[in-house]
């Protein structure tokens, strides 16, 4: 059976393929751990991370560093993770988590428990939760009433958003100190993060990793089309709401701790797409690893450019995203499979 | 064995199928014929429990459909659609699926299940294009690797909505030929056809559905001798004996 191999498909080069996403993780994270406005060669960094800190180049790569570089790999990998599943679940290429309502959504969680609880930092994961799960469910029953058609979803989407926001202003109006760092948290950014606010939304992403992960030969059942899963023995309806809630709790994890980041989501899981096809299990693989290394990247370049001064890593997102995604739209014209099923 | 009592079905409260009594016996090719928009699909759909019916039962091997679970529905019975979605994986994984009502969460495939697919693609003369994505092969070629994957499933009812459609006559003579030996194996068959000729001359049964209702069914030839294809179709159909059995034709 193996001979009759007859072209080159994504399936063949895959182990290549994750080897190469895997080193560049392992790059950016060197590079994120080493760079910035102080160059710490790895030697140096390793031996502060090993060993009981002391100076201020321990102290650097200790509480600045690491903590930023693990936010960075867990927010991408979530982030791409979660786009990856809204858009096969919804067979919509335009879904996102920030366009679909939940990034806006878990953002409004995150600010009014501020507001509301200041001292319970720990918990705020399970606020944005919270709240992206309740955007999400606006949003789609808003879609599901008006026709369910991609547009819908979308506009239904902005709507939604726009209220979340105007509701994450408002709150900040009345509490200024509900949001630290304000602005950064409406562009997205990992500056100034402590490891204690890292460490509740890791254990919500990977068990909702896991779940995912579990769930992905059903995914891919799903991806065949109502009709045909259903005649499988699949339950299509509690299937669906369950991998959208997991993966509102990526998206709302990776929200409470690094702020409204848009365009991972999107980009990420196009890319993986294209280089892996549709097989969920090892697309979704790609979109952790893809979407860990393209955050940490940019978070990089936003340290780099204007050192000493910083960019919020949103900022240099969307600039390199914003483009990137209008090419892949200009070259791909012609409709994907997954374009046609409703 | 599918067996449908005094069913009623429809979208938006009109009945597009009134009170159709069949069943669908193992060994046997039923075709299901009928002009466009008769209910066939809503039949083949509803009989699986896939749309919902307004009336009357539907109950395989004796059980209510509404007792059973979607699951113990898929052992029962697999379904290839009439519109297919073409996802961006390979064929064999796409036959794979076949599998998944076999399996319990969180479904790895076993030894067992790779055979049943090296199986079905064999059966389904596929297994050329096995390792190549679903994107990439023609329709003919999908549709053999959706007919595999509905084999790997290993029903004993198979039903088919309009499994010939995109292949020339070579391959849907295959398709007939397939449904033959499935039927010999002891499975029941049902398919959605369009071409009278091809019904005729392969199927066991005939099924002729006309606006909604069973306007004939029983075997090829007494579907013939009743002249009710004539009427609903508005032609005339003849045949002529030839070495290898009847041919049909229509003028």
């Amino acid at each position: 059976m193996k001979n009759s191999r007859t072209s080159s498909t994504p399936h063949d080069d895959r182990p290549a393929l994750f080897a190469a996403l895997f080193a560049a993780v392992l790059l950016c994270a060197l590079l994120s751990m080493c760079l910035g406005a102080v160059a710490i060669p790895p030697g140096e960094v390793l031996s502060a991370l090993l060993e009981a800190p002391q100076g201020a180049t321990a102290q650097i790569v200790r509480y600045a560093r690491l903590p930023r570089t693990c936010g960075c790999l867990l927010a991408g990998a979530a982030l791409a993770v979660s786009g990856g599943v809204i858009q096969s679940v919804l067979g919509n290429p335009l879904a996102a988590p920030n366009i679909i309502g939940v990034s806006s959504g878990a953002g409004f969680g995150v600010a009014l428990f501020g507001a509301l609880a200041p001292t319970m930092a720990a918990a705020s994961p399970a606020a944005a939760f919270a709240g992206a799960l309740l955007g999400m469910l606006l949003v789609l029953t808003i879609a599901e009433r008006t026709g369910a058609s991609k547009l819908t979803l979308v506009l239904a989407g902005a709507a939604v958003s726009g209220m979340f926001s105007a509701g994450i202003d408002a709150v900040v109006t009345f509490v200024p100190d509900a949001l630290n760092g304000y602005s950064d948290f409406r562009i997205g950014g990992l500056a100034n993060l402590a490891m204690s606010r890292i460490v509740p939304a890791f254990w919500i992403v990977l068990a909702a990793m896991a779940l995912i992960f579990s769930l992905a030969g059903d995914l891919d059942v799903l991806l065949l089309g109502a009709d045909t899963a259903q005649s499988l023995g699949l339950r299509a309806k509690p299937l669906r709401l369950a991998l959208l809630a997991l993966a509102a709790a990526l998206a709302g994890a990776a929200v409470s701790f690094s702020g409204l980041l848009g365009f991972v989501g999107l980009i990420v899981p196009h890319i993986m797409r294209r280089l892996i096809g549709e097989e969920s299990r090892p697309l979704l693989a790609g979109c952790a690893l893809g979407g860990a290394a393209i955050l940490t990247l940019c978070d990089l370049l936003a340290r780099l450019l204007f050192a000493p001064y910083e960019l919020p890593v949103g900022i240099v997102l969307s600039l390199a995203g914003g483009p990137f995604f209008i090419w892949l739209l200009l070259r791909q014209r012609g409709g994907r499979s997954h374009d046609r099923a409703a | 064995m599918i067996e449908l009592h005094d069913l009623s079905a429809g979208y938006g409260g009109r009945d597009v199928i009134h009170g159709i009594s069949l069943s669908f016996p193992p060994g046997r090719v039923l075709a299901l014929l009928g002009p466009n928009g008769c209910g066939k699909s809503t039949l083949l759909r509803t009989a699986l429990g896939l749309g919902p019916s307004s009336g009357g039962q539907v109950s395989i091997d004796g059980v209510p459909l509404e007792a059973l679970s979607l699951r113990d529905r898929a052992k029962k019975a697999a379904y290839l659609p009439q519109s297919r979605a073409v996802p961006n994986i390979t064929a064999r994984r796409m036959v794979l699926h076949g599998r998944f009502p076999h399996l319990s969460y969180p479904r790895r495939y076993r030894q067992e299940d790779h055979a049943a697919v090296d199986r079905a693609l064999e059966l389904a003369d596929a297994s050329g294009v096995a390792h190549r994505h679903m994107g990439e092969l023609s329709g003919g070629q999908r549709q053999k690797v959706y007919l595999a994957m509905a084999l790997a499933q290993d029903a004993p009812t198979i039903l088919m909505d309009e499994p010939t459609t995109f292949l020339d006559i070579g391959h849907q003579l295959e398709v007939m030929a397939l449904a033959r030996r499935l039927a010999q194996d002891g499975r029941s068959v049902v398919m959605v056809l369009h071409d009278l000729c091809l019904a005729m001359r392969w199927a066991d049964d005939i099924a002729l559905l006309s606006g909604g209702r069973l306007a004939a069914h029983g075997t090829a030839e007494q579907v013939y001798a009743s002249g009710e294809l004539d009427r609903t179709f508005g032609i005339a159909l003849r045949r002529m004996e030839t070495d290898s059995g009847w041919q049909y034709y229509y003028g």
